[in-house]
C-alpha cells in the first residue's frame, strides 16, 4: 500500500469511497479513463477543498476527526492538523494530568504526541482504529518511553495489502463505534466508570486488573468481532 | 496461525494496552500479538476503549506557546528510529530486543540453551532452546512466568503448546515443560521473580544463569 500512498495519481482512487460522489471517477474506476486522469484528479482535489459542499453520501457520516486525520495522512493538510490539535490537545493535556503529571510536563507530552501524529500519520488505518484509539495508544507509549528512556515493545505492524481499495463500510463501522463506546461509558455507574478510567489511564497494576470486574466485556467483545473480521480479511492474501 | 489455542488473558492485555505491564512481560505480549489475530483484535478493542476514555477526558487549557512550538516543528527533520522487522521465527519486538542480531546461545546443561534478552530488578526475559524430547527441570514460580512458543512445541500438565501459544504460569503452577519429539523448541520466556526449582543442581546454578 505504501507505493499507493506515495503516488499522488492514486490519491483519487484511494479516497474515492471516502468522499464519494465523484461520478467521473466512478466511471474512470470501472471503465477506464474517458478523460485524462489529471483532470479527474484535479476535479476531485477541488472537491476535497470544499469538502463541506460535497453532496451527502453515506460516508459523510464519518466523524470530523477521521476526516481530518485522513487529510493529514494523505495530503499533509496543516489546516486539518490544526483542527485535530484544537480537538485533542486540551483532552490530551487533561488526560495526561489526570495520571498525575504536572501541567508544564503534560504540555511536553502533548507536544510529543501531536508531533508523532504528524510524522507517523501513514500508520493510521481507519479500517482498524478510531482516531481517538490510535492517539490513545501513542500517548500511552510515549508516556512510558519517556519514563523508561527506551522504546516499549510493540507488535509487528500489519501492512495494508497492496491494491486494496478503502472499505467505506468498515471505516464507517469502526468510526461510529466510538459514539457507542462513549455512550456505554457515560451510561455506567460512576464507580464503574471510574474503574474504567483508572484502567486505561494506567493506574491499575496487572494484579488489580485480574480482580477487577468493571470492564464492559460485552462492549469489548463486539469490538473484537468487528476488528477480527477485518484482520482476517486483510491477512488472507498476505501469509 | 489458526492453530493458536493459548491466548493472552484479558487482564494482561488491558495492562499491556494501558502501559501498566512490566517491560519483560510487555515484550512477550507484543510478540504474541504479532502472531495472533484474535489477540490483536482484542488489543485493538482495548485501545478503542482507551480512546473513548481519552475522548471524554476533562479538557485542560493549553498555552498558545505550545501550539506555536508544535507548528514550528512540523517541518523539522526527525531522527530516524531504527526499524526492526520480523526475521525467521522472531517477530519484530523480539528482533528489537535482540538489537537485530542473532541470539547468543549459552548452554544451561542437558542441551538446553538460553539467550538472555534483558535482566534487571523487575525481572528478566530470555530465549530458551530446548532440544527435541528434552525437559526443563521441574519448577514452580515465585511470581508470574509467561512463555511463548516461537518454534516447535512443548507439553506440560497444562496441555500442549505450539507456535504462537502462550503459557501463563503463576505461583500455583508446578511444571516440567518437555519439548515434543519432532523438533527443537524455541521459546520466549519472561518472569518477574526467580523460578523455584525442585532439585538441587539447577537451584545452585540459578544465580549464574539468572533464571
Amino acid at each position: 500500500m505504501i507505493w499507493i500512498k506515495n503516488d499522488p495519481n492514486f490519491l483519487p482512487l484511494r479516497i474515492r469511497d471516502m468522499f464519494a460522489a465523484s461520478p467521473q471517477l466512478e466511471h474512470t474506476y470501472k471503465n477506464g479513463p474517458k478523460m485524462p486522469l489529471f483532470e479527474v484528479m484535479s476535479k476531485d482535489m477541488n472537491m476535497l477543498k470544499d469538502r463541506k459542499k460535497v453532496p451527502v453520501p453515506p460516508i459523510s457520516e464519518v466523524s470530523e476527526q477521521t476526516t481530518w486525520m485522513l487529510a493529514v495522512r494523505d495530503q499533509r493538510d496543516r489546516k486539518a492538523f490544526a483542527r485535530l490539535y484544537d480537538h485533542f490537545a486540551p483532552r490530551l493535556k487533561g488526560f495526561v494530568m489526570r495520571s498525575g503529571i504536572p501541567a508544564a510536563q503534560a504540555e511536553e507530552v502533548v507536544q510529543d504526541v501531536m508531533l508523532t501524529i504528524w510524522h507517523k500519520a501513514e500508520l493510521f488505518d481507519p479500517h482498524r482504529a478510531q482516531v481517538s484509539a490510535w492517539i490513545y495508544q501513542i500517548t500511552r507509549n510515549r508516556n512510558i518511553d519517556m519514563i523508561r528512556k527506551e522504546r516499549r515493545p510493540v507488535p509487528d505492524e500489519l501492512g495494508q495489502e497492496i491494491g486494496t481499495e478503502p472499505d467505506a463500510g468498515q471505516i464507517l463501522a469502526v468510526d461510529q463505534e466510538v459514539k457507542q463506546l462513549v455512550q456505554a461509558l457515560e451510561a455506567l455507574k460512576p464507580t464503574q466508570r471510574d474503574a474504567i478510567e483508572k484502567t486505561y489511564l494506567g493506574e491499575l497494576t496487572h494484579q488489580e486488573l485480574c480482580t477487577q470486574t468493571g470492564l464492559p466485556l460485552g462492549t469489548i467483545k463486539s469490538r473484537i468481532r468487528l476488528g477480527l473480521e477485518k484482520l482476517r480479511y486483510e491477512l488472507k492474501g498476505m501469509r | 496461525m489458526s492453530a493458536i489455542t493459548h491466548h493472552v488473558p484479558d487482564s494482561l492485555l488491558a495492562a499491556y494496552v494501558s502501559g501498566n505491564l512490566e517491560h519483560h512481560f510487555a515484550l512477550v505480549v507484543a510478540a504474541h500479538v504479532s502472531l495472533c489475530l484474535d489477540c490483536r483484535a482484542a488489543m485493538e478493542a482495548h485501545q478503542a476503549l482507551g480512546g473513548a476514555v481519552l475522548d471524554t477526558a476533562d479538557c485542560a487549557e493549553v498555552s498558545e506557546a505550545l501550539r506555536a512550538s508544535i507548528f514550528d516543528q512540523l517541518d523539522a527533520p526527525v531522527a530516524a528510529t531504527p526499524n526492526f522487522v520480523r526475521s525467521g521465527i522472531f517477530p519484530s519486538p523480539v528482533m528489537e530486543a535482540l538489537k537485530g542480531t542473532p541470539p547468543r546461545w549459552k548452554p544451561l546443561g542437558g542441551g538446553i540453551k538460553q539467550s538472555i534478552l534483558s535482566a534487571d530488578r523487575d525481572g528478566s526475559s530470555r530465549l530458551l532452546y530446548i532440544p527435541s524430547g528434552r525437559a526443563v527441570p521441574q519448577h514452580s514460580h515465585n511470581g508470574l512466568e509467561l512463555t511463548l512458543v516461537l518454534q516447535g512445541s512443548f507439553g506440560d500438565d497444562a496441555g500442549r503448546f505450539g507456535v504462537g501459544d502462550l503459557e501463563v504460569a503463576d505461583s500455583d503452577v508446578d511444571h516440567q515443560p518437555t519439548a515434543d519429539l519432532d523438533a527443537a523448541c524455541i521459546c520466549l520466556a519472561a518472569t518477574d521473580a526467580p523460578l523455584r526449582f525442585n532439585s538441587l543442581v539447577p537451584r545452585l546454578l540459578q544465580p549464574l544463569f539468572r533464571i
